[in-house]
């Protein structure tokens, strides 16, 4: 029963919603509880889930609504159970980091735990409505989390982001409502209609049209440029725990989506697109970390290197190889991680304390929260791919797979590699390093570093570190669904 | 002619009738020596007496079967009388609005008025004869003009219905115009006949004088649902009105309205309805008839009602364009199979009505005591009126079609039924297009609105304190709209039961 991630967060909401707003400390214990309890779920799901059987497990079909052929469908496979996985660590650090949060507590764990619900819903779904219903409920929550609780702009950035989000779902409906009828079978169901495309009931003229209009939808949400502009503003302006939401599962929302109903049921609209969309993400991978290199906000690096990263992710999905795909949705976990790492950093360790983001007025906080310094030290080459964590084995798979299907580009992701070490050196420079007089005056009066932090920032550093050190964790799992997946293209395809 | 039959079909119009002139007589010679506000609680419940007993006699007609009076002036089946009910429960709703504070000083000529509205909504959403609809639209039309300019004191009000009421009397003369052509052309006047000459006469469907009459028609009923380029009234006497009464405007008449509109179209005229599709790859296909007056109307309305609303700082004014927004999302169905179309029509319009009137609701209980119903009015509202606040985010998202609410499934099924129409071709796709981005749009607007009230900053002032004769009907209907986008299949059924032993 894995969806019960799914109805303990929402039943979590409501229980929250329903407690006096000033009991705040019940309120917090409570949250953590049920993204606890979550997470437990997800894990013991994990170890449950039979990789030699592969396919959709822990299922759960129910007929919904009969009239378009929308039932509650859900079940797992090697490319999601990782991502639900990811959710439950993401939001029991993310309730954590943000337990310092004084006001307005109650609904902000409220609709933290909504979309913590959506987001659970859309990895576990197995029905396109189905993943659109909770795709939305996911979208919703953001807006005012990020507009009440936000700082820099934060009406802007929500606003900003919330209208890109619905831009690409409103891609996605037409997408959706394109391949119902086209289709024929009056079905929703993922797993039908992914039979039925295997059997050609989507043209390859059709496909040529509506996979872009799935695929961008979705991946506009993935940080797919030029698409990616609300992802910095948005990030920077959301409150710690939401950056770490929107980097850490959200913008895979979108890159899972463009996998799960893009390219698993059209295919050859991929095969068609290829180009263009491999184009894009090294110009993202590229383009991300140039920019992350001249910001001199903090919060603004660590945004960009979202962009920048996640341009991999979609790089590794369209190399239509077993290991390219494979170190996507490796990726996805790692970044899913290490970006949430980074944004606790700057945004609750680093910001919350000195009220300043800007790298130039930062510098030798290595003295005051040493903590801080390792954590961000660690989490930043681990994101470069740093041997040992888990970014390494996912983006080496992806360069890998890159290098058999876009050699050229493979090269250039390979240099964006190296730019990553470059402004994770720079700003760490910027605010860690330094030990003037007037730095140490300055920090002296930092509260230290408490014990959710420490905990959550920990938790984080040891996952990514057990993939790092062990990958088959992750790969095996991952390569149960991408080996039949990419073996059936060929099959198909008559190679 | 059976008048004994007849009585006992009218009971619900008659019991109705008989209570507004009850209300009108007790209010003259009873209370008029209260004060308003007893006075106006006091009529607000004979009011919901009365509607309370047509909605008994209606559940009983639901058990004697179907009966068709006078060649479809007349028409009793499950359909027509779900949605009898449906009007009679927004009107109860718009009288527990209205129930705090009065309108006017003549309290029984208001709630008489909400009742001959209520009355020619019933008889507009049973007949199926253009004569009886025309009537009907004019009696519900006359009594919405006095309702809408009621507040006599406040200038807004008597602008507001006086460009209502100028549009209304252009458009009905209109409406009677093309009426005039129809029956010249088909010799008939209620819907299954007309139906019938389509038959015998495969010429008919391209009658240029029948082309012209439904032309003119649309007028009409264009006016009432408030499509562009017939929207002029709307935001003017939305503005103007008081906000229970713009409620029941916005809801009750088009509810009426889109059922009438619903029926003249797929009932009576469907073989004229030519096409407007667009095929793959960029086929423009034309032929003359209904379609593609109701697609451009439909396009352009929901294009320009979008992009209105952004620019409005009224909240009332802002629903309007909105509403003009939905007329548009709505026409798009009526290309669909009929069933299909149909269903998703009567789904959305009463999801529709039932949130707008939500809205509607949240502005009555708040704009006197936050001065105002501009928008900037309800800044901080989170704050003084949390519940409120709640309940005003599930509508304004259900209206920008967010799931897991019912205005989500609603749209859903309303642009699917308009690309079934020629689904392998998929030729509707540009105007569903049209109709997804312009939702993107409207989330824009409907989120500041949110925004004012949920992130803006704490206005000053203790907490507001709500009527619960206001509270309850706006915490069932925010229920019922969760609900039935859980579980539209509820709904569904319901409709599609109806649909079938019509």
């Amino acid at each position: 029963m894995l969806t019960l991630t799914i109805w303990i967060s929402f039943l979590g909401a409501a229980a929250i919603a329903l407690m006096p707003a000033q009991n705040k400390h019940a309120i917090r214990w409570t949250a953590l509880g049920t993204a606890s309890l979550a997470l437990l779920v997800a894990i013991v799901h994990y170890f449950k889930y039979d990789i030699p059987k592969a396919g959709f497990q822990f299922g759960f079909d129910a007929p919904w609504i009969p009239q378009i052929g929308a039932g509650f469908h859900f079940g797992v496979d090697g490319f999601s159970l990782p991502l639900v996985l990811l959710t439950g660590i993401i939001a029991v650090t993310g309730i954590l980091y943000s337990w310092n949060i004084e006001d307005r507590v109650k609904e902000f764990f409220t609709l933290f735990l909504v979309l913590i619900g959506g987001v659970y819903g859309v990895f576990q779904a197995l029905d396109i409505f189905l993943i659109f219903l909770f795709y939305e409920i996911a979208i919703i929550p953001k807006y005012f989390i990020i507009a009440i609780w936000g700082s820099t702009r934060k009406e802007y950035g929500a606003m900003k982001l919330v209208l890109y989000s619905l831009v690409g779902s409103s891609m996605v409906f037409i997408g959706m409502l394109a391949m119902f009828f086209v289709s024929g079978a009056k079905t929703f169901d993922i797993v039908q209609l992914r039979q039925m495309s295997e059997a050609g009931v989507f043209p390859a003229y059709f496909q040529l049209w509506a996979f872009p209009l799935i695929f961008v939808g979705f991946g506009i949400l993935g940080g797919l440029v030029p698409f990616h502009t609300w992802a910095p503003t948005g990030h920077v302006a959301a409150p710690t725990a939401a950056s770490m939401l929107l980097a850490g599962v959200v913008m895979k929302l979108g890159t899972y989506g463009a996998l799960r109903v893009g390219i698993y049921l059209m295919p050859d609209g991929l095969a068609a697109w290829k180009w263009p969309v491999a184009l894009l993400a090294v110009i993202g991978i590229v383009y991300g970390a140039l920019i992350a290199f001249v910001q001199k906000d903090f919060k603004f690096v660590i945004g960009y290197s979202s962009v920048s990263h996640m341009g991999f992710v979609l790089l590794g999905l369209v190399t239509l190889n077993v290991i390219g795909l494979s170190g996507a949705i490796l990726q996805m976990f790692s970044h899913g991680i290490l970006s949430g790492l980074l944004f606790a950093v700057v945004g609750r360790l680093v910001y919350d304390r000195t009220h300043t983001r800007q790298l130039a007025d930062l510098g030798g906080l290595y003295k005051a929260i040493p903590f801080a310094a390792v954590v961000f030290f660690i989490a930043g080459f681990a994101s470069a791919g740093l041997p040992g964590f888990s970014g390494f084995v996912a983006e080496l798979q992806i360069l890998i797979g890159s290098w058999k299907a876009f050699p050229a580009f493979a090269v250039v992701a390979g240099f964006g590699i190296v730019m990553t070490f470059v402004y994770i050196l720079r700003a760490m420079h910027a605010a860690f390093i330094g030990d003037s007089e007037q730095d140490a005056e300055k920090w002296k009066k930092l509260p230290p570093i408490t014990w959710p932090e420490k905990v959550a920032s920990i938790l984080l550093i040891g996952c990514s570190l057990v993939v790092g050190i062990y990958p088959g964790i992750m790969t095996d799992l991952i390569d149960s669904a991408a080996v039949p997946f990419i073996q059936n293209l060929f099959i198909q395809s008559g190679h | 002619m059976n008048y004994t039959s007849l009585f006992g079909y009218l009971l619900g119009e008659v019991v109705l009738t008989a209570a507004a002139f009850v209300i009108l007589i007790a209010d003259v010679m009873c209370h008029r020596k209260d004060d308003v506000g007893a006075r106006n609680q006091r009529m607000a419940w004979w009011t919901l007496t009365g509607l309370f007993l047509a909605a008994v006699v209606y559940a009983i007609q639901f058990a004697q079967g179907n009966a068709n009076f006078a060649d479809g002036t007349l028409v009793i089946n499950p359909l027509n009388l779900f949605f009898k009910e449906v009007i009679l429960v927004i009107t109860a709703i718009t009288v527990f609005f209205s129930m705090e504070e009065p309108v006017s000083k003549h309290v029984g000529e208001y709630y008489a008025m909400i009742l001959f509205a209520a009355i020619g909504m019933a008889f507009l959403v049973t007949s199926e004869n253009l004569l009886m609809i025309f009537v009907s639209i004019e009696l519900l039309s006359l009594s919405l003009y006095a309702l809408v300019g009621f507040q006599k004191q406040i200038l807004r009000s008597a602008e507001g219905a006086m460009k209502y009421f100028a549009f209304g009397a252009v458009s009905a003369a209109f409406l009677l115009f093309g009426l005039s052509y129809i029956y010249g052309a088909t010799n008939s006047l209620s819907l299954p006949a007309i139906a019938e000459t389509f038959k015998g006469d495969p010429l008919m469907a391209r009658s240029p004088v029948l082309l012209i009459g439904i032309l003119f028609t649309l007028v009409g009923f264009g006016f009432k649902i408030a499509v562009v380029p017939f929207h002029l009234w709307a935001p003017d006497a939305y503005e103007g009105a008081a906000a229970p009464v713009a409620g029941f405007v916005a809801s009750g008449s088009k509810v009426a309205s889109f059922v009438a509109l619903t029926k003249f179209l797929l009932l009576g005229v469907a073989p004229a309805a030519g096409a407007a599709t667009i095929s793959f790859p960029f086929t423009p296909h034309f032929t003359p008839g209904w379609a593609p007056v109701i697609a451009l109307m439909a396009f352009i309305s929901m294009v320009w009602g979008n992009l209105a609303a952004i620019t409005q700082t009224n909240l009332k004014r802002l629903l309007a364009y909105s509403s003009v927004a939905h007329a548009g999302y709505i026409l798009v169905a009526l290309f669909g199979a009929k069933a299909w179309g149909q269903t998703a029509i009567y789904f959305y319009i009463i999801v529709y009505a039932l949130t707008n009137l939500g809205a509607f609701g949240v502005v009555t209980a708040l704009a006197n005591k936050v001065g105002g119903d501009d928008i900037r009015c309800f800044a901080g509202v989170w704050r003084r009126a949390p519940g409120l606040t709640v309940l005003m985010m599930i509508f304004m998202l259900s209206l920008a079609g967010i799931p897991p609410l019912a205005g989500f499934f609603g749209k859903f099924y309303l642009f699917a039924a308009g690309l079934a129409a020629d689904q392998m071709q998929l030729g509707y796709l540009w105007l569903v297009i049209t109709a997804i981005l312009m939702s993107a749009v409207s989330f824009y607007y409907y989120l500041q609105v949110l925004r004012v009230f949920y992130v803006n900053p704490a206005s000053r002032g203790g907490p507001i304190s709500i009527c619960p004769c206001q509270r309850w009907p706006m915490t069932v209907i925010a229920l019922i709209i969760f609900l039935i986008g859980w579980y539209p299949t509820a709904l569904l059924d319901w409709i599609q039961g109806f649909l079938q032993r019509v």
